[in-house]
């Protein structure tokens, strides 16, 4: 039933979530909004890194977190060679918005049933000692395996805004989406800065799926719930704009997390969804678009 | 001379139907076979907004099960016949396709996309959370005892869907030999220069939406008396959504052959495959071979036939 | 003097906070070559935008043939009379020549009976454009000038009282430019009213009656094309101050 102690709850856990669904979707907003790449595959993605952090946890007993790190080279590498065959495929032709789109929507297939024989439909968990700690300040709980992935998505959220604004590769990537002329005058050359910044997205769903499957247990057909959410998020924080992103995804996160504490948590995910249907109808531009 | 060889056959194909329901025994074939031409009626659905039209529906499986749980909340509330439900289906889906059609007002290219395949997730937890239809767990479905003329009801079932199936083929060739079906090749070009060509975008795309989601309904209405269980995970299943949008890139887009050519061999090859090796790795194979396509041939196979047979003469 | 063709009265266009139109009002008659010119992003395409439906005007209304089309889609201004060329060619790519223009003559020129008499008529304009070589192919193979030819001939394909073209000749060569020059003297001869928005100034200067110029959203001169010429606003807003 409605109570203050509830009411607070949900709102403190939702904002937890909101940190951690900015770490799974930057890499869209960078992909989206920046390269104007739809790639609706990111999510696949994220929980490849999902189960990569697990098949670490469980042989060697490493911390999710660590392996989410240590994973991201190898999925920056598959981020570059995604984006050659992409670029080499349809960007080049001029082909990219509906073909390319049906190219990503076939990875996100591959990938889901690659990982559906190797680990079956059977959700997978990992384990770390930090894990089913909580802390209590008041009546409001705070369980470290929602904080933890929360510090982590924020760190993300700075350190690629940060990136992004002071760095020149970071300047160039935002030059490249707003006009590749300018990019040239830079000196750099616009398929590479995409390329480096495709990497880079991909490399965040290292991490965010090391997030995830410390958020709870994953099974590989959880990438759809995803993708509703991560362009929600996206489209709603403007697309490419990091801190809006981040506002975005924190705002995503209370409204479902009230949803699931009021109605119960099989509508969370249609109120995402909802929220996408209609910021795209209505303002496509986002909330702190233009 | 055209038409009157295309009808024929299409005649043909309803008569063949019903031939090979007095001679073949084995019932597995009714069950594969019910399965490719589903297929045939979901991919030349999907083709007529995606193909001719230009508009990517992500959301397949949302129309279809839609038109499957029409059916289950008729079947439950008055126990309606077959043909009732299909009306019905289609009517329902139809229905959902005119919104989506409203929806290209404001929404194109991948936006339109991703609020289709979002519009299917929302249908999908509307059916979890409704108790009448079987919620989440979902709902068994008995099959009428007997049905005249056909020694079971998988038979009858096979018939159904070839007459579905032809009609589809039959929609699709005709919008694709009409002045619909041109200009309907002008906004996919060009959607701007279509409408200052006189051509009217907005009521051709509701048109297209449309006839899309009455076919896929059509398409779903029997499902309940196929698999007899109805749960959203099987109804909204994304194998719909990935091989109604396989099925054609595969085939081939712009012509109504594309999508039938793609459904029977995909149609076929999985069935095939889910008997001898497994379901999932069936379902790898149909990933691989439409990235494949879309990166190799992005015309299809009948785009490929095309260039080959071209290249014989020049 | 004849009918006014086309009336714009007090349009007024606005893109968030941004007014790239202000009030502007002219007349086209019939018959006329009218020229429509000024700076880069003075306002001309927005205008034509407005004219032939693509954009919804803010305020004020646009008449031709003195029925108020203000309200109505772009596809029915069409039907009415009103066509475009654009000024980044959109061809319907997957279509040859003779299918491109099948469109327009379907759907706007009322060729109801479709199928042959739409093809006749479509190879008799690419004659007249001088593309009935490349009727069978598609846009994909075409030159620039022909690209440009074949944006003309499908809007003549609608069978336009009105043709408006923008920037038609922008990057061809000066013989090229006499080319769709003459083209369009020779549509003008046979009654069709042009307004042509150009970058080229001896091309305006040459076909236009008149000319309109405009700077910042708003008509800075009206006039004929020696007036225009001497007017000390134009040449300010074109070399600024």
């Amino acid at each position: 039933m409605f109570s203050v102690d509830l009411l607070l709850n949900a709102i403190i856990a939702g904002i937890l979530l909101g940190g951690f669904y900015a770490a799974v979707s930057l890499g869209i907003s960078v992909a989206f909004g920046l390269l104007d790449v739809v790639n609706i595959a990111h999510p696949v993605f994220v929980i490849l890194g999902s189960y990569a952090a697990y098949a670490m946890n469980t042989s060697l007993g490493l911390d999710p977190i660590v392996a989410g790190l240590l994973f991201t080279p190898v999925f920056f590498a598959l981020g570059v060679a995604v984006y050659r065959i992409y670029y080499n495929s349809f960007e080049k032709k001029g082909e990219e918005s509906l073909r390319g789109l049906v190219f990503f929507f076939g990875i996100l297939f591959i990938v889901e049933v690659v990982l559906l024989l190797q680990y079956g439909v059977d959700y997978r968990l990992v384990e770390a000692a930090y894990i089913g700690e909580s802390v209590h300040i008041g009546p409001v709980g705070i369980a470290f395996r929602l904080l933890v992935p929360c510090l982590v998505g924020m760190g993300l959220t700075l350190a690629l805004y940060l990136f992004l604004s002071k760095t020149f590769y970071g300047r160039a990537i935002q030059a490249v989406a707003q006009d590749s002329l300018a990019l040239r005058l830079m000196g750099a050359n616009p398929i590479r800065i995409k390329t480096l910044a495709f990497g880079l997205a991909i490399a965040t769903a290292s991490l965010a799926g090391a997030l995830l499957i410390m958020i709870g247990p994953v099974e590989p057909s959880m990438n759809r719930e995803y993708i509703g959410r991560v362009f929600a998020i996206a489209v709603l924080g403007g697309l490419g704009n990091i801190g809006g992103t981040f506002v975005a995804a924190l705002i995503l996160g209370v409204v479902e997390s009230l949803t699931s504490t009021f109605y119960g948590p099989s509508w969370a995910l249609a109120v995402s969804f909802g929220v996408l249907l209609l910021t795209l109808a209505v303002r496509p531009a986002g909330l702190f678009g233009r | 001379m055209q038409r009157r060889v295309f009808l024929a056959s299409m005649l043909a194909v309803v008569v063949l139907g019903a031939l090979v329901t007095r001679v073949i025994q084995n019932q597995y074939y009714y069950f594969a076979a019910y399965v490719i031409l589903q297929y045939v009626v979901l991919a030349t659905a999907w083709n007529i907004l995606g193909g001719y039209t230009g508009y990517v529906n992500f959301g397949s499986a949302a129309f279809f099960a839609l038109g499957a749980y029409t059916s289950v909340v008729l079947i439950k509330a008055a126990a309606a016949p077959l043909v009732v439900l299909v009306v019905a289906g289609g009517l329902v889906s139809g229905l959902l396709g005119l919104g989506i059609g409203y929806l290209t007002l404001r929404l194109r290219g991948v936006f339109f996309a991703i609020a289709t395949l979002a519009l299917a997730v929302v249908l999908q937890t509307m059916f979890i959370n409704w108790e009448y239809v079987g919620g989440a767990r979902g709902i068994y479905i008995i099959r009428p005892k007997t049905v005249p003329f056909f020694t079971s009801y998988v038979e009858f079932l096979f018939a159904v869907m070839v007459v579905l199936a032809v009609v589809a083929v039959t929609v699709a060739w005709w919008i694709e030999n009409s002045r619909v079906g041109r200009g309907l090749a002008a906004i996919r070009d060009n959607e701007e220069a279509a409408e200052c060509m006189g051509v009217p975008t907005l009521k051709l795309k509701l048109v297209a939406t449309t006839v899309s989601g009455v076919l896929m309904g059509v398409a779903g209405a029997p499902f309940p008396y196929y698999v007899t269980y109805v749960e959203p995970s099987s109804a909204f299943n994304l194998d719909y959504a990935v091989n109604s949008l396989a099925m054609p890139m595969i085939g081939g887009t712009t012509t109504w052959a594309g999508p039938v050519l793609g459904a029977v061999l995909l149609g076929t090859a999985q069935q095939v495959a889910t008997v001898t090796i497994s379901s999932a790795l069936n379902l790898l194979i149909v990933g691989i071979i439409l990235v494949a396509f879309v990166i190799l041939a992005p015309e299809g196979i009948i785009g490929l036939v095309r260039r080959v047979t071209k290249g014989k003469r020049g | 003097m004849a009918d006014p063709l086309l009336e714009v009265h007090n349009v007024t266009k606005r893109f968030g906070g941004f007014e790239a139109l202000s009030n502007v009002s002219l007349e086209v008659r019939e018959g006329e070559r009218f020229g429509l010119i000024g700076p880069n992003g003075s306002g001309k395409t927005t205008l034509i935008n407005c004219i032939s439906g693509a954009l919804r005007n803010d305020g004020g209304r646009i008449l031709f043939r003195g029925t108020d089309v203000t309200e109505m889609p772009a596809y029915q201004r069409t039907r009415l009379g009103i066509a475009r060329s654009f000024q980044i060619p959109k061809p319907f790519t997957s279509m040859t020549l003779l299918e491109n223009l099948c469109i327009p003559l379907e759907y706007a020129a009322h060729a109801r009976s479709g199928g042959d008499e739409a093809a006749g008529d479509a190879r008799e304009i690419l004659r007249l454009m001088g593309l009935e070589s490349k009727a069978h192919i598609t846009p994909a193979g075409l030159s620039q000038i022909e690209m440009r030819k074949l944006e003309l001939a499908r809007a003549m394909a609608a069978k336009p009282k009105l043709l408006i073209s923008d920037e038609a000749m922008a990057g061809l060569s000066s013989a090229e430019v006499d080319d769709i020059l003459a083209i369009l003297f020779k549509l003008n001869e046979d009654g069709i009213t042009i307004i042509m928005i150009e970058h080229i100034m001896r091309a305006v200067m040459r076909f236009s009656e008149r000319i309109v110029v405009f700077d910042a959203g708003a008509k800075i001169a009206e006039g004929t094309p020696q007036a225009i010429a001497e007017n000390k606003e134009v040449e300010k807003a074109y070399l600024g101050e």
